[in-house]
């Protein structure tokens, strides 16, 4: 199968799909990182009806925003199944993990709304939130450090992926997730909830940056493959503006937090996380499998990937519209009481 | 247990047994609720509102279950099934790709507007969701069976150093097993869901509680049941020549049948000896294979001996993992056409005893389907893709403990969820849709006595 069309500006169907994948892991990370970071702030709130509140404002959204791990996972499958079956069996315990963490939390959503005594489930949605977390940063870590090959397969041990580097992600990502579901309350609550999460936000975001500014330090120090792409000219200077833009985002950030503005403290922390996002794939690409295969390596019979982008051109402006439209519908501040109808 | 072939086949039919738990039932009953909120919109009747509110708080926890036992599938073919990824991805990943954009595309945002709209949207559009949900839910079953059936009928592909290469999608997506298996299966969750909902209804009007939901309810089941429980016998049928066709070793283990140079009885009961290739304690109805299969009565198929031992089925899981399914299916189609003539005869409400065995028979469509799955499944071995790909070559280079950790923490995590969810589902039921707990005792048999129910 061929495409009925000719691709514009010269790209190339493995480009398209890693292009399709790595929006998606960017929406994923960002939306389900908020709900995943109100489950982090769980055990902060006071009391059970701020504990309502919180969840009220993620519910319509979660079952959505987790969808895009399946587009992002299953696109990888998808698209490049070459590098999928050899990156999850690398990182086979991380991936798993996050899954089972990522049920607790799932459930703890329905049957926390449905219990008599909340505590059981209160903590199962933070445990689950807080180990689903930290394992997407190991993984990132993991998949920036590489794999071993050997004739096309994974041929490294069960443990491979736990390096003192990999465990600093796991950290990283649990602040960042921190922030975005702290502004994201900022944002969607009111009241004493709100002013509690500014606090909390302006604590996360000294994290992020923290962690941000070690892991692009580490990084270069250690990859020869990433200290070459970004230290080199012209390299050098097209890729400045990065560090310098995160620099002003989380200004602006911690500016909104200060002066009490609702909007500009989410939209920015957004903002930064793609900003990391951005580093890193200007560190890694056009890698799927670093350090020995690239995206046209790994990539599906081009019948494949043709077959699927038809279907993809046509639904993903669709779902995109009505994922907006469901933000649309529930936008503004979360109602005291809000659950079912 | 160091043997990285059998653990991963045993965490995989865990897993995903648990998985087709929820489907099946979510795929059911988003279709019943969904016709609620038509007859609500064309009646403007707000008991069926009522009904359609109450089926859907317990949808809600069934399809959260549903969403992260399913995530978990998705990857699990790389990280245990990494052989198979790397050999059929080419194949496999953009029909598992068609779900997920599916499952995207209808329900997941449309059932936020469905639990949570209430009053932010007009009546037109909560109708519209309901129904975006259900067929949202059976599209995802279509392009997830038509990849399993893929794996048991593969056609449309040419291999080349070991990995299959598209050639013909359509040949692809309807292979020759697909539409039996897709039809058979739809109808599985639609009977699933429709027993259940019967269980409920029978429930309330033996306890007197909701008599006004409970009779809407018992009488939709009926209706829907008394043509869907003898069409699956039908499908069935017609599945299982198919099979006989392209998977005739299956079809042999579903009968335990070894040599195929006789015609074969039907066997009742028996105990498959595989060592001794011949079957113990055997209660038949003579020739009664060879007629289902043939047409015939002294017609021939191909035995489990026409193989070598090493390319049979586990004939035990097949053989009985079939008659339990039968043994559902039967029972299915007499309590439909039972309860049928009670509704014709005016009876249907307030036959006790009937309503006595319905409301506790909740669970069969759950074990026929998982029984179908162990049938068709296991008959597949030992290739994973048949003829094509062997069980042990696609599993992942994963060392063995690993998988064995792995295995532990699904069963407690599981365990721990699945509990959860039936105690949650079982309360739900137990306040009923208005929210009243079913009394006992003395004033539950005044009020059967006010709704003119006798024993
Ligand atoms: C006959 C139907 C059927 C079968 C055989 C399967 N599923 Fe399933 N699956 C569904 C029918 C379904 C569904 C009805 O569409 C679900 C159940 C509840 C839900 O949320 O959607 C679902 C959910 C679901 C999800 C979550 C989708 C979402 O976010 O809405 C994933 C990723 C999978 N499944 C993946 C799989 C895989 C990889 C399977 C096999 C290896 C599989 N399913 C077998
Ligand atoms: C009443 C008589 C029935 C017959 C003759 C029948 C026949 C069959 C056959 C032959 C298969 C194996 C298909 C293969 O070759 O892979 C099968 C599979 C299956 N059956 Fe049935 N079946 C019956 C009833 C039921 C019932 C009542 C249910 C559930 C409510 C059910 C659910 C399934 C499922 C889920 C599968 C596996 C998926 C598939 O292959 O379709 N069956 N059935
Ligand atoms: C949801 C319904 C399904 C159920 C209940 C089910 C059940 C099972 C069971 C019990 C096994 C183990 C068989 C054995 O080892 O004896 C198995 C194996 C397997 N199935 Fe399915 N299956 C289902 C659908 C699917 C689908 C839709 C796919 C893929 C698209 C799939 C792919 C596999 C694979 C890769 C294996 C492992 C290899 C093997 O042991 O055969 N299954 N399944």
């Amino acid at each position: 199968m061929t495409l009925p069309f000719a691709l514009p500006f010269g790209l190339d169907l493995p480009l398209v799909w890693a292009g399709i994948i790595g929006f998606s892991v960017a929406w994923y990370v960002v939306a389900d990182g908020f709900d995943l970071g109100i489950g982090l702030l769980f055990p902060f709130a006071r009391g059970e009806k701020d504990r309502d509140q919180m969840m009220a404002s993620v519910k319509p959204f979660w079952d959505g925003n987790e969808t895009w791990l399946i587009l992002g996972g299953g696109g990888l499958l998808v698209a490049f199944p070459r590098a999928y079956s050899i990156m999850m069996p690398a990182l086979y315990l991380p991936v798993i993990v996050m899954l089972l963490g990522l049920i607790f939390r799932g459930v703890a959503f329905e049957f926390r709304g449905l219990a008599n005594r909340k505590q059981g489930w209160n903590f199962a949605f933070t445990a689950g939130s807080a180990v689903a977390s930290f394992a997407q940063g190991v993984i990132l870590g993991g998949f920036i450090q590489g794999a071993r090959v050997e004739n096309g397969a994974y041929a490294g041990g069960t443990f491979d992926w736990l390096t003192p580097f990999s465990i600093v992600c796991g950290l990283g990502i649990l602040s960042g997730y921190t922030l975005l579901g702290s502004t994201w309350l900022v944002l969607k609550t009111s009241g004493d909830l709100a002013r509690r999460a500014r606090s909390q936000a302006l604590y996360a975001l000294g994290a992020v940056l923290f962690f941000m500014a070690l892991v692009s330090l580490w990084t270069p120090l250690v990859f020869p493959r990433i200290y070459e792409r970004w230290f080199t000219l012209p390299n050098f200077f097209y890729f400045a503006p990065v560090p310098f833009f995160t620099a002003a985002t989380a200004l602006a950030c911690g500016w909104g937090l200060m002066r009490n503005n609702d909007t500009v403290p989410f939209y920015a922390s957004i903002v930064l996380f793609l900003l990391g996002y951005l580093g890193l794939v200007i560190s890694v690409f056009p890698y799927l499998v670093p350090p020995s295969l690239t995206i046209w390596q790994t990539a599906a019979a081009e019948s494949s990937q043709t077959f699927m982008l038809i279907g993809t051109l046509v639904l993903l402006p669709i779902i995109l519209a009505y994922t907006f439209f469901v933000y649309w519908l529930f936008r503004g501040k979360v109602r005291e009481g809000e659950s079912y109808h | 247990m160091d043997d990285p072939v059998l653990l991963a086949r045993l965490q995989f039919a865990f897993t995903i047994s648990f998985h087709i738990i929820f489907p099946s039932f979510t795929i059911g009953l988003s279709a019943y609720i969904a016709t609620l909120e038509m007859m609500w919109g064309i009646s403007g009747n707000s008991l069926y509102k009522r009904i359609a509110l109450f089926w859907t708080k317990i949808f809600a926890v069934s399809f959260a279950m549903g969403v992260v036992s399913g995530i978990v599938l998705s990857y699990q073919l790389g990280t245990n099934w990494s052989g198979f990824s790397a050999a059929a991805g080419n194949i496999i990943g953009p029909l598992a790709g068609y779900e997920v954009l599916a499952a995207f595309f209808l329900e997941a945002t449309f059932l936020s507007v469905m639990l949570f709209g209430g009053d932010r949207v007009p009546q037109w559009l909560h109708i519209l969701s309901a129904i975006a949900v259900a067929t949202g839910t059976a599209m995802s079953a279509f392009w997830i069976l038509s990849a399993n059936s893929w794996m048991h009928t593969p056609a449309g592909y040419e291999m080349r150093n070991g990995v299959a290469y598209p050639l013909d999608w359509w040949a692809i997506v309807f292979n020759p097993s697909f539409i039996y298996r897709f039809t058979h299966m739809l109808n599985a969750s639609y009977l699933t869901a429709g027993f259940a909902v019967l269980a409920v209804g029978a429930r309330y009007l033996l306890a007197a509680r909701h008599f006004d939901e409970a009779r809407v309810m018992v009488r939709m089941a009926i209706g829907l049941l008394v043509i869907l429980a003898p069409l699956q016998l039908f499908i069935g049928d017609q599945h299982g020549l198919n099979t006989l066709h392209y998977q005739p070793v299956k079809i042999a283990a579903m009968e335990a049948h070894w040599d195929g140079s006789k015609p074969d009885d039907f066997h009742v009961f028996a105990w498959p000896d595989e060592k001794g290739e011949r079957n113990l304690f055997e209660i038949s109805i003579p020739r009664g294979a060879s007629i289902i299969l043939t047409h015939k009565i002294d017609g021939l198929f191909p035995g489990l001996t026409s193989v070598p031992p090493d390319q049979r089925p586990p004939v035990k899981n097949v053989f009985f993992g079939f008659r339990i399914m039968l043994a559902v299916g039967f029972y299915m189609i007499g309590a439909a056409l039972f309860g049928a003539w009670l509704w014709w005869r005016g009876l249907l409400l307030t036959r006790r005893w009937y309503l006595n065995i319905v409301a506790r028979t909740w669970w069969v469509g759950f074990v026929a389907v998982i029984a179908g799955w162990v049938v068709t499944e296991s008959g597949r071995q030992p290739w994973v893709v048949q003829g094509v790909l062997r069980t042990a070559d696609a599993i992942s280079p994963v060392a063995a403990h690993a998988v064995a950790i792995t295995f532990a923490l699904f069963v407690v995590v599981y365990g721990i969820v699945f509990i959860g969810a039936a105690y949650y589902i079982n309360r739900l039921i137990h306040h009923g849709p208005q929210g009243e707990l079913i009394e006992s005792g003395s004033k539950q048999e005044g009020a059967l006595a006010q709704h003119g129910i006798h024993a």
